[in-house]
């Protein structure tokens, strides 16, 4: 009989619940327990308005009445244009229209409205629920802080961006060597660098002198002075002084890397030089030594380094000095040198060299 | 002193009070109790605000809110008859009520032909919902009106079959009799007579799920539709005087009114207060299981409604006075 059991089975349903607590919650006397985005109310923050009008445009209830004026900015130099810019005079909302559906805060492009969670703001008369701008500004004050990223998610743009710039702190020295390559003025002998190096060179070279590009030097620099992380060795000598005076092991490790990759910089740099000037020229040879004596003691943790510029070679200094001449088509090479002597970056003294020896070809040209 | 107390006039009086004391007590408690139960049914709460306690004066404050409420009467109403209508509907349960047993000799008035007089004055109530229908100039309250009345006509017939039955069992037509008669071996032998009785009471009641004569979600509760006020809220107070004086007969005739185990343990006079106490505990009870049914069941077609009846009911009671006609025999 399934029609007997179904009304049995109303019956324990009703019963059933009768008998579990009741959900409701007594809301006046126990405030109810929301979500943290909850959509309460629309704050405006107030400073952030720029009277786009797009929230009001936007508004599928026309329930945001915006009123401003334009005031004019005395121009910062003489002679300039000046410049107009909206004050807002009234920002509202008629609550008694608004569907919370948060368009408004979505489409607004400067930050200026958010939700915040308060919902009790009834009032007896209908006319009390359009908010001014003061009362919406109020309500700023309990906006909650936006939500935590998520750690598994991918980065922000700007963490993104700012992790990329990175390497070109690193290789900060690497341009300054460069432009003293470039400055130098008569090319001398070959560093005086470990043979090893100068070995992987060698073969690289020929590949590059076909390449006549000279930017292409500076991004090739960028490349040699990255090295991978698990082929960074340790400065022996360093490592067992810091160990002696007593400094923990991390300790000791993290000094004898951060010893091995200033050699390690230095010496690449010098290699990328091939013309370096005297002085600098010399420094290698004198650090040279250092760079060897790690070998000697800890062969083991010292391979790396010789074997990681070789690839990144061929961009190497060799071919700048033939970019002087070969490559010079782009680059005016004395305003270029003015530039870097006058203290600007290597991009900006490379582009200036450009815009003037552009200037010159077509002086030529006229 | 004594002089007064054994005069007929005081005696009339006490019983006449203690009938509208229990008129206007009990069915409140059932009204309360169908707020607090079907609340939790539904998983809600129900009045927690008047009176402090679990909303213990919900219904008073209702009471006192209809007082104060405007009187319409509609132009077009029979005014006589609609302004009479309420009092029509309510007072056949204050009468009935008279000769519901609450204890051994504890109750207002014997009658030989008690179940008889019962039936007969319940049935009036409808006589009050027909008035108020007709008189209100409405269609809906009309529609209602003469579903109700095609329902009591119906479903009188179980309801008189099984009372019937009862009656065969026990001999004679007082309620007081019955009860004394009453032997648990009924029970299951009047299982299908309780049924049908407690059915057939609430289709009489319009209750759920029988409220197709005031189905308020298609015809505006029937005849009350026009009603405001005090006299609405009587026929809610008839509603409810209906569902306790209904128990009540159901507790005499097939529960065995105040008997239960140890009824007569305890004495206090003439008064014994566990038989009170079982007899309200059942008509509790019936009561909630009324209430019960509501929060459970969605409302009867009105066809459904009149075949459940004429192809359900009346054959099945037919059946029980036949069965126990051969137990009153085999006995």
């Amino acid at each position: 009989m399934p029609g007997g059991t179904g009304l049995l089975k109303g019956l324990s349903v009703t019963l059933g619940t009768m008998m579990r607590r009741s959900v409701t919650k007594q809301y006046p006397d126990v405030k109810p327990e929301l979500a943290p985005r909850t959509r309460g109310v629309i704050a405006l923050f107030e400073e952030n308005c720029t009277v786009c009008m797009l929230c009001s445009r936007e508004c599928p209830d026309w329930c945001i009445y915006i009123d401003s004026h334009k005031e004019t900015v005395a121009p910062k130099e003489p002679g300039a244009r000046a410049r107009t810019r909206n004050l807002l005079d009234r920002f509202a909302i008629d609550f008694s229209l608004c569907m919370y559906c948060g368009i408004c805060i979505e489409v607004c492009p400067f930050d200026a409205l958010f939700w915040s969670p308060e919902f009790e703001y009834s009032e007896y008369d209908v006319r009390e629920l359009t908010h001014e701008m003061d009362r919406l500004r109020e309500w700023m004050y309990t906006v909650p802080p936006p939500p935590a990223l998520d750690p598994d998610g991918e980065d922000p743009a700007e963490v993104v961006a700012a992790s990329k710039a990175e390497p070109i702190l690193v290789e900060a020295p690497a341009l300054l060597g460069g432009e003293i390559a470039s400055a130098g003025a008569p090319a001398i002998s070959p560093p005086s660098a470990p043979a090893a190096v100068a070995a992987a060179q060698e073969p690289a070279s020929p590949g590059v002198s076909d390449t006549p590009a000279g930017p292409a030097g500076g991004g090739a620099k960028r490349e040699h002075a990255e090295i991978a992380k698990e082929d960074v060795g340790i400065d022996q000598a360093v490592f067992d002084a810091s160990l002696a005076a007593g400094d923990p092991e991390r300790v000791a490790r993290a000094k004898g890397k951060s010893a091995w990759m200033k050699v390690w910089k230095k010496e690449n740099l010098l290699h990328d030089e091939a013309p370096p000037p005297a002085p600098p020229a010399e420094a290698p040879a004198t650090e040279a030594p250092a760079v060897e004596a790690p070998p000697a003691t800890a062969p083991a943790v010292d391979a790396p380094p010789p074997e990681a510029p070789a690839p990144e070679a061929p961009a190497g200094e060799t071919p700048a000095a033939e970019h002087v001449d070969v490559g010079e088509p782009q680059i005016d090479q004395a305003t270029y040198d003015e530039a870097i002597a006058a203290g600007l970056p290597d991009r900006v003294a490379r582009a200036k060299a450009k815009s003037a020896w552009v200037k010159k070809a077509r002086k030529g040209q006229a | 002193m004594s002089d007064i107390l054994d005069s007929f006039a005081f005696e009339l009086t006490l019983r006449i009070v203690c009938v509208l004391l229990v008129f206007l007590t009990v069915p409140l408690v059932v009204g309360q109790m169908e707020h607090k139960a079907m609340a939790h049914m539904q998983s809600r709460l129900g009045p927690m605000y008047a009176g402090g306690f679990h909303g213990w004066a919900q219904l008073v404050a209702d009471g006192i809110k209809f007082l104060q409420k405007e009187d319409v009467v509609p132009t077009n109403a029979d005014k006589w008859v609609f302004k009479l209508a309420p009092a029509v509907s309510l007072l056949p349960y204050m009468f009935v009520l008279v000769v519901i047993p609450v204890g051994p000799d504890l109750v207002s008035q014997d009658l030989d032909i008690g179940l008889f007089y019962a039936l007969a004055v319940s049935s009036i109530g409808v006589i009050g919902m027909l008035m108020a229908a007709w008189s209100s100039a409405n269609k809906f309250s009309l529609l209602g009106g003469i579903r109700g009345a095609a329902q009591l006509i119906a479903y009188e017939l179980p309801l008189v079959l099984c009372a019937a039955s009862a009656v065969m069992l026990a001999g004679t037509l007082s309620l007081t009799g019955i009860i004394t008669e009453w032997e648990w071996w009924w029970l299951p032998v009047q299982a299908v007579g309780l049924f049908i009785f407690f059915v057939a009471s609430l289709a009489e009641l319009n209750r759920p799920p029988f409220d197709m004569p005031i189905a308020d979600s298609e015809i505006i509760f029937g005849h009350m539709t026009e009603y405001t006020g005090l006299r609405f809220a009587l026929f809610l107070l008839a509603e409810y005087a209906g569902i306790v004086v209904q128990a009540g007969l159901i507790t005499a005739v097939f529960l065995g009114g105040w008997r239960g185990p140890f009824w007569d343990a305890v004495q206090i006079g003439d008064v014994y207060p566990l038989a009170i106490g079982y007899t309200l505990a059942k008509v509790l009870a019936i009561s909630f299981v009324v209430i019960w049914l509501r929060a459970t069941y969605p409302r009867l077609r009105e066809d459904q409604l009149q075949k459940f009846c004429w192809k359900g009911l009346i054959p099945l009671s037919l059946l029980q006075v036949l069965v126990t006609g051969f137990v009153v025999v085999v006995k």
